[in-house]
């Protein structure tokens, strides 16, 4: 296999990496006033996601940095294409970032609501707008000879591109319900599947309008890749299991419905990875957008000894703070 | 238009987020400092001590990775010019950042904060190391990267003209970069012992938790004291290697614009802006800058006007000479600045000594305000070595003018940096009223968190973190 599709699988993996374990963060942070409702609870779900929320969202930088190092011009061009819609990512990632440390560290309510919905918002926000930007590189945006984009923000406002960040908006919320109901004990728990139980239906019919779509704009044929049908059961699995104790499987079954739904994007572009809508001569491709193939074989090997290390120790992690969150005993005194 | 408004949002963006980096580099270093002194000793003091700093130093975080997201995206976005002429060999670096060092500090920095009697001593213990040497490497990656925009090695140029890495090892002992992560590195541990120096000194002013925070402050002065000392000379050999590599940024430093053999070393001038080339001179000392450009008794530098002249000769017609006023004073700011906290430590070292570290409070006093002068001094570094590299954005390779994405317009740019500075603005004052909250509240809340640690009933439920 060449070095450009090896590197081409790595990224894809590190998106869908991303999106799996951040992807029940945001859940997690769009869900936490809902299912959280009081103080206590709110804080709860907040520590559920705590120790392991700034790992997973490396998952992003590395996504966004191996782009850079494996295939220059993609990524040159993917970031100034999507330039407004990139700034609203960063300024939800500001938001939500600080919120997990700054939020229990005022007093009053307001700054702990204000938090909140910082929390809130920038969760929702990211994985539509990066569904977007996502969806906008299989769909196309006008790109010329130089591969430059020549478009506007509007341009990057296409129905198929948001159609896929609402695909993955819903993915999110559902793995999030998932991981809650995996995470807490009692009323939290019983509220996170109740709320997966509501999702779900919503999750499934967006999910199979947005596959179908995909096909459409990959076009070609009719017949769905094995991905698109695999991700469509694991959302439905996602939801009949939500309705029994199964909270692992449940949890497993949105993850890989995620998994599946990134992992579809990637497959369709293939070897394309950014389409220019005004003409096919000058879409970006695994070819013409790489490094050169020594760069590449180092950051192989890079790649070999690093990322294996980085799977053990995200895992143990995992491990250590396996146990359900519960609030603790109330203090004597009442406050 | 667009070159300039991206070349301020990329200045703003970027020193806004090196005021946080040194912080979280050098509190890190130190908080595992404590909680060593703690595992050793089980001196509770250490215990509270590790907790009050960490929690600063997580303050510090929050903003620090945020604000370092934005750095990784602009690239692409602002510059992508650059990006895709360059990105086959400054991108490396920049994934082996992510790959070796960031998952590791930040995954650790989760355990660490929510491992606290949940992990065994020595493995908690273990994991603020991990954090410490993460941001430790996470920085020298950026480094190398920066070092490479500062002095290109390890490439060829393919047919097209594009740099192709041929060397990775290349990039690892470029000169510019073992200096210049040295000089971060002792920066950023100054930064936090100046931090832990300044928060325990105003305790001790005050004389509360005097026997907690005398040991802050005297492990803050018994790090910073070496550091401060070799800081001094890595600067001045990081000078020498930047006028071998880069003249016109040394030469420029010292508003020299003709060559001098021996060459003295202006003190303070007046004047010296854009084309000004002749600056009142208050005080000039004879051969010093040859010692500290050349590192010998009367070498040669060369002038900006000769130096203007030779790159035009060899790259074509243009101006190459960076804004001295900006190198001169950035220069200055360094090294009187970082003069005065080798006083001060060396101080602070004596009173240590004589065992009156408690009652000076001239030193404490003193010792609170020099928090701002670390900041002073990084910002002033970052000014010197990126302004310094101008007209080039790699020097000798892609001119900065020729570098922005052309597909974003200024309006798209002006956006951005009323968005971000407001964003920066807001993020700004939650962190500097939570430092000063948590700087002044005393031990009594570090210690409630400590105890709501121990399990108090039969099944052990661990204390909400955030």
């Amino acid at each position: 296999m060449q070095l450009h599709t090896i590197w081409f699988i790595i990224i894809a993996v590190f998106w869908v990496g991303f999106f799996v374990l951040e992807g029940f963060d945001f859940g997690v942070g769009m869900l936490h006033m809902l299912i959280g409702r009081d103080e206590t609870g709110r804080r709860v779900t907040i520590n559920t996601i705590g120790p392991w929320w700034d790992g997973n969202e490396v998952w992003l930088i590395v996504a966004g940095a191996a782009m850079f190092a494996a295939f220059p011009g993609w990524y040159a061009t993917m970031f100034s294409a999507l330039y407004l819609a990139l700034l609203l990512v960063l300024v939800a990632l500001f938001g939500r970032g600080v919120s997990f440390e700054y939020r229990g560290k005022g007093d009053t309510s307001r700054w702990r609501n204000g938090w909140s919905w910082a929390l809130t918002i920038g969760s929702a926000l990211i994985p539509l707008l990066i569904g977007v930007g996502l969806g906008d590189l299989l769909y196309g945006l006008p790109i010329n000879q130089h591969h430059d984009f020549t478009g506007n923000f509007f341009d990057l406002l296409t129905g198929y591109g948001l159609m896929t960040g609402v695909a993955l908006l819903t993915l999110c919320l559902l793995h999030g319900a998932t991981f809650l109901a995996l995470r807490t004990t009692d009323e939290i728990r019983d509220r996170a599947r109740a709320a997966a139980r509501r999702i779900g239906p919503v999750a499934i019919v967006v999910n199979i309008a947005w596959a179908i779509w995909t096909l459409v704009v990959v076009g070609g044929g009719t017949v769905p890749e094995p991905t698109q049908i695999f991700g469509v059961i694991a959302v439905i699995f996602a939801w009949l299991l939500s309705s029994t104790d199964h909270d692992g499987w449940a949890f497993a079954s949105s993850g890989f419905a995620i998994a599946a739904a990134i992992g579809q994007i990637f497959i369709a572009l293939y070897p394309n990875v950014m389409i220019s809508s005004t003409n096919t001569a000058y879409d970006l491709t695994v070819n013409n957008t790489a490094s050169g193939h020594y760069a590449l074989i180092v950051m192989t090997v890079v790649a070999v000894i690093f990322f294996p290390l980085v799977l053990l120790y995200q895992g143990w992690s995992f491990h250590v703070f396996r146990a359900r969150v519960k609030a603790p005993p109330a203090p004597a005194d009442g406050s | 238009m667009t070159n300039d408004l991206a070349r301020w949002q990329f200045a703003a963006t970027s020193i806004y987020h090196f005021l946080f980096v040194p912080v979280t580099i050098g509190l890190a270093f130190l908080v595992a400092i404590l909680q060593t002194a703690w595992y050793r000793t089980d001196n509770p003091d250490y215990k509270r001590m590790t907790r009050f700093f960490g929690t600063l130093l997580l303050i510090n975080v929050a903003v620090g990775v945020v604000t370092g997201l934005v750095q990784e995206f602009e690239f692409g976005m602002n510059w992508s010019t650059y990006s895709r002429y360059v990105g086959g060999v400054f991108g490396a670096p920049l994934a082996m950042e992510g790959l070796a060092a960031f998952f590791l500090e930040s995954t650790f920095l989760g355990l660490w904060l929510f491992g606290w009697n949940r992990l065994p001593k020595r493995v908690h213990l273990a994991t603020i190391w991990a954090v410490a040497i993460g941001s430790m490497l996470s920085a020298m990656f950026i480094l190398v990267a920066n070092s490479w925009m500062q002095h290109p090695v390890g490439y060829k140029l393919n047919s097209a003209g594009q740099p192709v890495l041929n060397n990775v090892w290349a990039l690892f002992v470029n000169p510019t970069f073992l200096w210049g992560y040295a000089h971060v590195i002792l920066a950023s541990l100054i930064t936090g012992c100046l931090v832990m120096l300044a928060v325990s000194a105003w305790y001790l002013r005050k004389a509360q938790h005097v026997e907690a925070f005398g040991r802050t402050a005297r492990v803050a002065l018994i790090v910073l004291i070496p550091t401060i000392v070799i800081q001094l000379s890595v600067g001045n050999q990081l000078g020498v290697i930047e006028n071998k590599y880069q003249p016109m940024k040394i030469a420029a430093a010292e508003a020299q614009w003709n060559s001098c053999k021996p060459c003295s070393f202006s003190m303070f001038q007046i004047g010296g802006g854009a084309n000004d080339q002749t600056p009142t001179e208050i005080i000039a000392i004879p051969h010093l800058l040859s010692v500290l450009a050349t590192g010998t008794w009367s070498g040669p530098v060369t002038g900006l006007n000769q130096l203007q002249a030779q790159y035009q000769t060899k790259y074509g017609p243009g101006n190459y000479v960076p804004d001295v006023f900006i190198q001169y004073w950035s220069m200055r700011v360094m090294a009187y600045l970082g003069s005065l906290i080798l006083l001060l430590a060396l101080w602070g070292g004596w009173l240590l000594y004589r065992g009156k570290l408690h009652s000076s409070r001239l030193f404490l006093g003193l010792s609170v305000w020099a928090v701002f002068t670390p900041f002073l001094m990084n910002t002033a570094g970052w000014l010197l070595t990126e302004s310094g590299r101008q007209p080039w954005i790699v020097q000798g390779l892609q001119k900065t003018v020729n570098a922005n994405s052309p597909s974003v317009s200024a309006t798209e740019i002006w956006i951005s940096l009323v968005v971000l500075a407001l964003a920066y603005i807001v993020l700004g004052a939650a962190d500097l009223m939570l430092m000063l909250r948590y700087s002044r509240r005393g031990l009594a809340a570090a210690d409630s968190e400590a105890e709501a640690d121990q399990p108090t009933s039969q099944t052990p439920v661990h204390a909400l973190t955030y």
